[in-house]
């Protein structure tokens, strides 16, 4: 019985490869065959993947017009129009200028911005940055040396995250600096 | 004699014992010009009178709308905004340095200037704001320029509105502090020293009530630090 079951068995290694098939390519080149299509290290591939990627538009470039982005965005250039990216997070550069409205999951601003600015979780304008304009956001960093002018608005989270986190309201009601709309950074 | 004059007007106030603190970013243009590379930042905390007053006002109610003549600080705007209110901020003295110059007070004078300046500085509607914190900014401008910023004032202010000012109450100095002002809680300060300046004119309680006479009320706190905290109500 035993060897009834060893003489089954022992047909399958003549048989034609089955599984192997999809490998073909890395029977010939083994070593790439998880990089093989984007040349990128598996690491940074799979980290970026993750995080969705970051287009750039560069400091020589110029945009006027609307920019709806599915990605984080890093803007170095010149950008007049609208620029939203609901769900990620826009950067302006320090050599970035926009003339524009931005609505954004979370704004950094390095160089100017001249618009109304909403972002839904953060808002960050970072030392010899810029803003002209009015702000809606959840939290705000200021760092000194930053220029704005233009009013700040701290909208309440939604209401998901406000149902796991009841804290915002205890804190307006004993403010203290940084506790709750805003965070305290130099 | 002629060097301690000019030492004092460009920001060699009186050295930190503890030494060199970290030069800061400073707030506004005019308090980060030339003369405050050689100003050494020193902070102190001190109790405001004038700002837990200020608080009671706009405590009890929440959707406010504050305006912030000192520019935008973590602190000051972390604080209001956690109160529930609107903050505005406008970088008083960095506009005035840009139309002015901040020692050039004889062009104060000039009204198609100040029309400009308060287009830049205040172009607000009327009874905008719930609230004013003018900090010391009035210290810095010329009768004619001050004349006009407070009736600016009055006007986007809303009625029965505070405003918070400052003024040093020492007439003999020659020059005064330059002060960032951040807001630590309801009644304390964080004063920033970021040098000194000579300002066109110091003011006594007489002066004040003369130059807001045509708002409601004036309220004044004399402080040991000689600066008269004054509270205004529209």
């Amino acid at each position: 019985m035993w060897n009834k079951r060893r003489d089954e068995e022992q047909p399958q290694p003549f048989s034609p490869p089955v599984t192997p098939a999809p490998q073909a390519p890395a029977q010939i080149q083994p070593k790439k065959e998880t990089t093989a299509v984007s040349g990128i290290p598996v690491g940074r591939f799979e980290q970026d993947s993750k995080v969705g990627g970051t287009a750039t538009i560069g400091k020589a470039v110029k945009i006027v017009g609307q920019i709806h982005s599915r990605e984080d965005l890093f803007v170095d250039g010149d950008l007049e129009g609208t620029v939203e990216a609901l769900e990620h997070k826009l950067t302006i550069g320090p050599n970035g200028t926009l003339h524009a409205t931005v609505k954004a999951r979370e704004v950094v601003v390095l160089g100017t911005i001249q618009g109304n600015v909403e972002a839904a979780d953060k808002m960050e304008i970072r030392k010899d940055a810029r803003l002209v304009g009015d702000i809606r956001t959840a939290r705000i960093v200021i760092e000194d040396g930053a220029y704005f002018k233009g009013s700040i608005d701290i909208v309440k989270p939604e209401p998901a995250k406000a149902a796991t986190k009841p804290q915002p309201q205890a804190a307006s009601a004993a403010p203290t600096p940084a506790a709750a709309g805003a965070d305290t950074k130099r | 004699m002629l060097w301690d004059r000019l030492k004092s007007f460009f920001g060699g106030g009186p050295r930190n014992p503890s030494g060199p603190l970290p030069q800061p970013a400073l707030p506004g243009g005019v308090r980060s010009g030339a003369r405050s590379q050689s100003a050494q930042r020193q902070t102190s905390l001190r109790t405001s009178r004038g700002l837990e007053e200020f608080f009671h006002h706009i405590r009890e109610q929440s959707g406010l709308t504050i305006l912030d003549l000192g520019g935008a600080s973590q602190e000051n705007v972390s604080f209001i905004t956690n109160l529930g209110h609107r903050i505005y901020s406008e970088n008083f003295l960095r506009i005035l340095e840009e139309v002015f110059g901040l020692s050039d007070t004889v062009d104060q004078s000039n009204p198609g200037r100040i029309e400009y300046f308060l287009q830049q500085a205040l172009d607000y509607q009327e009874g905008q704001f719930d609230g004013v914190l003018i900090w010391d900014s009035l210290e810095y401008l010329a009768p004619p320029l001050l004349a006009a910023v407070t009736d600016r004032l009055r006007k986007i202010a809303r009625p029965d509105g505070y405003m918070l000012a400052f003024f040093h109450s020492d007439d003999k100095q020659e020059a005064v502090p330059l002060y960032a002002f951040r807001i630590q809680s309801v009644n304390t300060l964080e004063l920033v020293r970021q040098g000194m300046h000579r300002p066109p004119q110091l003011f006594n309680n007489r002066s004040l009530e003369k130059l807001f006479g045509r708002f409601e009320s004036v309220k004044f706190f004399l402080t040991r630090e000689q600066l008269r905290e004054v509270i205004v109500k529209t």
